[in-house]
């Protein structure tokens, strides 16, 4: 099997990582010292742009960029804004790095205050995630008491608090206007953008929102510099990426490996193969909202620019892996019930067309599928397409989408039938 | 009339402490809703108008959030939360089975307490633990993979420990 740098998951086998101690011992703060007391704000961004480090939560955005639009002529305070609401289904990496290298994120976190000028970093972290967020928790009081924070930042007179926010269920919340209303004690409806956060962000301040994987990033592009960061990816694509693997694979788990790694290496050789020795049928690259990828596409580099350009995204790297026993329909159930169930009901186009899809995949999945319904349903997810507040308008219709397209004479032999190919072929070899 | 609820003056506290960290008295919601329902076990009507005195909220603001958000619930849980993730992944691994083998062990059916609150059973959205699905979330413990045997083991346990 082909090896890879480890950077993000170093710490990630070295026992009691967690701990401030072990943590300083591997080089820890180093960066974050040099930072502080050595750099610029504007040569530690241009730093972060050569890099090529790109929003690591699934948006792709140009980190160095991001924290470039935050207005430098501003008297209004600086926040960052860490989006720890881990929860497009597929995806849990930002799980191991709060569990296993917490002080990488608090590291990660006062590099990124020193380049926007920010004194206070709010960390949004889902509601279920309790012993994350008691262990994160305990890492900031560490880098406290050691006066990594607070109101001396390594002694410059730089001061940096960090608050941590626990969420309370609510996959909207992880799109970042979202947060920022649950931050400001509000229902999760996303905002109309512009203006964007880096010029009205949370309590009406510019803002900078990166996500955990994101800011782990910034302690090695710090203490090893831009070019080698970039170099590790591919073209645009900087670094390594914890790639989270799932469903029907040998060893499901998260893998770190370059951007641009291919997709049937990930699957084949990291997570050791399709299950059962079965074939596999379909890939789902990027988290539940990227377009599905059957087996004899899966011939492609795992990077932004290259699953953008076959119409699919890399978004947070979440890998699910189907053989070839899967129901299509009943994925889709699974997406639909999903995506129904998390619509926040701000923009009618995707409240009620999550509904009316999922009533109508229900109706499929029982048997009772009507000879229209499928154009009607890639129909209603058009419809929501490009027609909403936030990218949830979009991401929701993306498996409808994708799954019918891709695999129609499933859908249609469901319809028709009012059962599953599968279930027959499996019948007719008893 | 009913007595006034009285929120713990300890609680009291801890929540005057978070209230500091934040700009406006409202972005302290999510946290005193969260400490409250971990203290109390339920947002009840009571707990709700004491929040919205207490952060100078219209009760309508409060309730819009505990309405809003899957983890406030009005209803008290049972002891041990078994909340049984049915997500893609989940599903791939055979997470339909185990939730019936769940739903007739415990005799419970989804979003039900057992009367003597002992046992609640929900199913929820991905978890975010999709390594190791099928997966669940025992109150604030993650377990997984799970299989016919591992739920006899986890439901012998609290037996034992009952």
């Amino acid at each position: 099997m082909k090896s890879y740098p480890k950077i993000l998951s170093k710490n990630f086998e070295v026992p009691h990582a967690q701990h401030i101690g072990v943590y300083l011992s591997g080089g820890g703060y180093e960066a974050a010292r040099k930072v502080y007391t050595s750099w610029k704000p504007e040569q530690l961004i241009e730093e972060v742009k050569k890099s090529n480090l790109r929003g690591l939560g699934g948006a792709g955005f140009s980190t160095g960029m991001k924290w470039a639009f935050i207005p430098k002529d501003s008297t209004r305070p600086h926040y960052v804004v860490v989006n720890a609401d881990e929860g497009e289904p597929g995806t849990f990496k930002d799980r191991y790095i709060l569990c296993k290298d917490p002080h990488a994120l608090v590291e990660g976190i006062l590099i990124a205050c020193f380049a926007v000028g920010s004194h206070k970093a709010f960390v949004y972290i889902r509601g279920e995630y309790v012993e994350p967020i008691r262990i994160f928790r305990e890492a900031v009081r560490e880098a406290h008491e050691k006066g990594f924070l607070g109101k001396n930042v390594f002694g410059t007179g730089y001061e940096v608090e960090i608050v941590i926010h626990q969420g309370a269920g609510a996959y909207i919340c992880g799109e970042e206007t979202a947060l920022l209303e649950s931050l400001e004690g509000k229902k999760g409806f996303p905002r109309l953008k512009p203006p964007f956060p880096a010029v009205k962000g949370v309590f009406g301040c510019p803002t900078v929102i990166n996500n955990v994987e994101t800011l782990a990033c910034l302690p090695p592009i710090v203490n090893l510099g831009a070019e080698w960061f970039a170099k590790l990816g591919c073209e645009k694509n900087g670094g390594t990426r914890l790639y989270s693997v799932s469903g029907h694979v040998n060893r499901p788990g998260l893998y770190e490996l370059p951007l641009g790694t291919p997709l049937r290496e990930i699957i084949e050789e990291h997570a050791g193969g399709v299950w059962k020795g079965r074939q596999l049928k379909a890939v789902i690259p990027g988290g539940i909202s990227a377009s599905i990828l059957r087996s004899d596409e899966v011939d492609i580099k795992m990077d932004f620019n290259s699953l953008a350009r076959v119409g699919s995204m890399l978004g947070s790297a979440g890998v699910v892996v189907m053989d070839e026993t899967t129901c299509m329909v009943t994925t889709l159930l699974v997406a639909a019930r999903f995506f129904a169930h998390e619509s926040c009901g701000q923009c009618s186009p995707c409240r009620e067309g999550t509904g009316w899809v999922l009533k109508m995949i229900e109706r499929i999945y029982e048997g009772h599928g009507r000879s229209q319904d499928l154009d009607n349903l890639l129909d209603i997810g058009k419809n929501m397409m490009g027609n909403t507040i936030c990218a949830f308008g979009d991401a929701a219709p993306t498996p409808v989408i994708s799954y019918i397209t891709k695999f129609r004479a499933e859908f249609e032999y469901h319809v028709r039938h009012g059962k599953c190919d599968l279930e027959d072929r499996s019948q007719k070899s008893e | 009339m009913q007595a006034k609820f009285q929120m713990s003056s300890e609680l009291k506290t801890e929540l005057d402490k978070i209230v500091s960290q934040y700009e406006t008295k409202q972005a302290a919601l999510l946290p005193v809703l969260n400490l409250a329902q971990e203290k109390y076990g339920s947002i009840s009507p009571e707990i709700e108008s004491w929040v919205a005195d207490y952060l100078q909220l219209p009760l309508m603001k409060v309730r819009e959030v505990v309405s809003f958000y899957t983890l406030f619930h009005a209803e008290q849980k049972g002891k041990h939360h078994f909340q049984m993730c049915r997500n893609m992944s989940c599903m791939l691994r055979g997470c339909e089975e185990m939730i019936e083998y769940l739903k007739e062990r415990l005799k419970l059916e989804d979003g039900q307490t057992s009367q003597d609150r002992c046992f609640s059973l929900s199913t929820v959205e991905c978890l975010a633990a999709c390594e190791m699905a099928p997966m669940m979330q025992l109150n604030d413990r993650y377990v997984g993979p799970l299989t016919k045997e591992s739920i006899d083991q986890i439901l012998k346990e609290i037996e034992i420990n009952n």
